[in-house]
């Protein structure tokens, strides 16, 4: 299959230090991290100890730090966009779901729009304004719209955060169709454990400042065979790693 | 008769005097002198207002040296403007045009002004991830933040200026329909200054019906209806 050969790149980040005006101590100091290519990686931790801000280097957003970042060995400003997924859908309220496809990315058609709106459930939809669209039809408007732009590399800042349990599940299970259609290379941040054993390969904990990794996991069962006592298992392992402040918080 | 028809004409006689100015009189060229006049005023301080709030609102820089400016400008009487450029420039009809631009700018940099500092930071994160270009966030993201403004801008200075370019007609041209009020008002005749302001009124009423207000329907359809 053509979609099964495909494969996402590989990530190599090496950060010497990121820091703020506002905080006293650097974010990041001396950070390493490899992703292999088409694997799904969790970065799991507390608020504010720099997932985000990592998936925004990783982005090309954030180019203010010391180190490098490279995507396929290319450095992660110039390499082509990754597919992004902000905490909010952050959809343009003046565009239509289409349109909002296809802003980002002009060479996207009209009916590879529809294409990926279809992927994501959303047929019928496509001359929708985001206000006339669910808050879930909105998130699952902004995957379609990460897909199209970069179908090799996705980086969802928390995607399912102020959603219902209910519309999480229905978003995973989109998501996770995506990721199996096109084997991408996904950096996943979540606070939540159950996220990460839904749908990661590995998961990152992060911890401290600077944040330093404070566990690593690779999952052994494909993510796809997991059965509800293994996933919870893995949520349980992640949740024991992350602080015991933010699991008693959370 | 409690009050002498003179004074106060029945809105059959207005009307009826509408048609015998437009079709005998002076109402149509009249007509057409101050709307020229202030279609080039709106044109010019709506462009100059829109690119000068666009500035002042990026840089804070610009903002701090020009604010006071603006401030000075939307409180100067109108009128003090018009005759500072009248005695500068002679009773011509770029003095007026330009004494109507500068009395309507500082509203137009003001209002856009505004609307530029609203802009949600969200949206430029959303463009540099994407790596969209600097036009294209222009047109996509930038332009739409700031239409509501544009079109309130457009609102409130188009008001402004039929106000200001009638007592500036009065006050020095040779010809529309604030210089044949002002000719009326010599003669008492209150029909004729009734017919005048009923005929631009009703122009005033295109222009909101037939320009404005569909313009807005179709800029801002995206909005929630409340």
């Amino acid at each position: 299959m053509a979609a099964a050969a495909m494969s996402g790149p590989r990530l190599d980040i090496a950060i010497e230090g990121k820091r703020f005006d506002f905080l006293p101590e650097p974010l990041l100091e001396r950070f390493e991290l490899k992703v292999e290519p088409s694997s799904v990686v969790a970065l799991v931790g507390p608020s504010g100890v720099g997932k985000s801000t990592l998936l925004r280097m990783v982005g090309g957003i954030d180019t203010l730090f010391s180190g490098s970042v490279s995507v396929d060995g290319v450095p992660a400003a110039a390499a082509p966009p990754a597919g992004f997924v902000f905490q909010d859908a952050r959809l343009l309220p003046w565009l239509t779901a289409l349109d909002n496809i296809r802003a980002v990315r002009p060479e996207t058609t009209a009916a590879q729009a529809g294409e990926m709106l279809h992927r994501v459930g959303l047929s019928g939809f496509e001359h929708y304004f985001p206000h006339e669209l669910s808050g879930g039809m909105q998130r699952r408007v902004a995957l379609a719209r990460a897909f199209s732009v970069n179908p090799r590399l996705l980086l969802l800042d928390e995607p399912f955060v102020s959603l219902d349990r209910t519309l999480v599940r229905e978003m995973e299970e989109v998501l996770f169709a995506l990721i199996e259609q096109s084997r991408p290379t996904v950096l996943l941040v979540t606070h939540l454990p159950e996220d990460a054993a839904m749908l990661a390969d590995r998961a990152i904990v992060l911890a401290g400042r600077p944040a330093r990794i404070t566990a690593d996991y690779r999952f052994t069962v494909p993510r796809g065979e997991r059965s509800r006592a293994e996933r919870e298992a893995i949520a349980s392992q992640i949740a024991a790693s992350v602080a015991p402040e933010e699991t008693a918080a959370s | 008769m409690l009050f002498p028809s003179r004074l106060f004409p029945t809105p059959i006689e207005v009307g009826a005097h509408v048609w015998t100015l437009a079709t005998t009189g002076k109402l149509l060229p009249d007509l057409g002198k101050t709307l020229t006049r202030a279609v080039i005023a709106f044109v010019i301080a709506m462009a100059l207002g829109t690119a000068i709030g666009i500035g002042l609102g990026r840089s804070r820089v610009a903002d701090r040296l020009f604010s006071a400016w603006v401030v000075v400008g939307l409180n100067v009487p109108a009128i003090v403007i018009a005759i500072v450029l009248y005695i500068w420039l002679g009773l011509t009809e770029f003095a007026l045009i330009l004494a109507v631009v500068l009395n309507k700018l500082p509203l137009v940099i003001a209002t856009i002004r505004e609307g530029v500092r609203s802009f949600d930071p969200a949206y430029d994160d959303l463009g540099r991830a994407f790596r969209m270009p600097f036009l294209r966030q222009l047109r996509l993201i930038a332009v739409p933040q700031l239409m509501p403004f544009v079109l309130a801008a457009a609102r409130t200075g188009l008001s402004l200026i039929w106000k200001i370019v009638l007592v500036f007609e009065v006050l020095g041209s040779d010809g529309g329909v604030g210089f044949r009020i002002s000719v009326f008002f010599q003669f008492f005749d209150i029909k004729g200054i009734f017919a005048y302001t009923t005929a631009f009124i009703l122009v005033v009423f295109v222009f909101e019906y037939l320009i404005l207000r569909p313009l807005e329907r179709r800029v801002l359809r995206w909005r929630q209806p409340r």
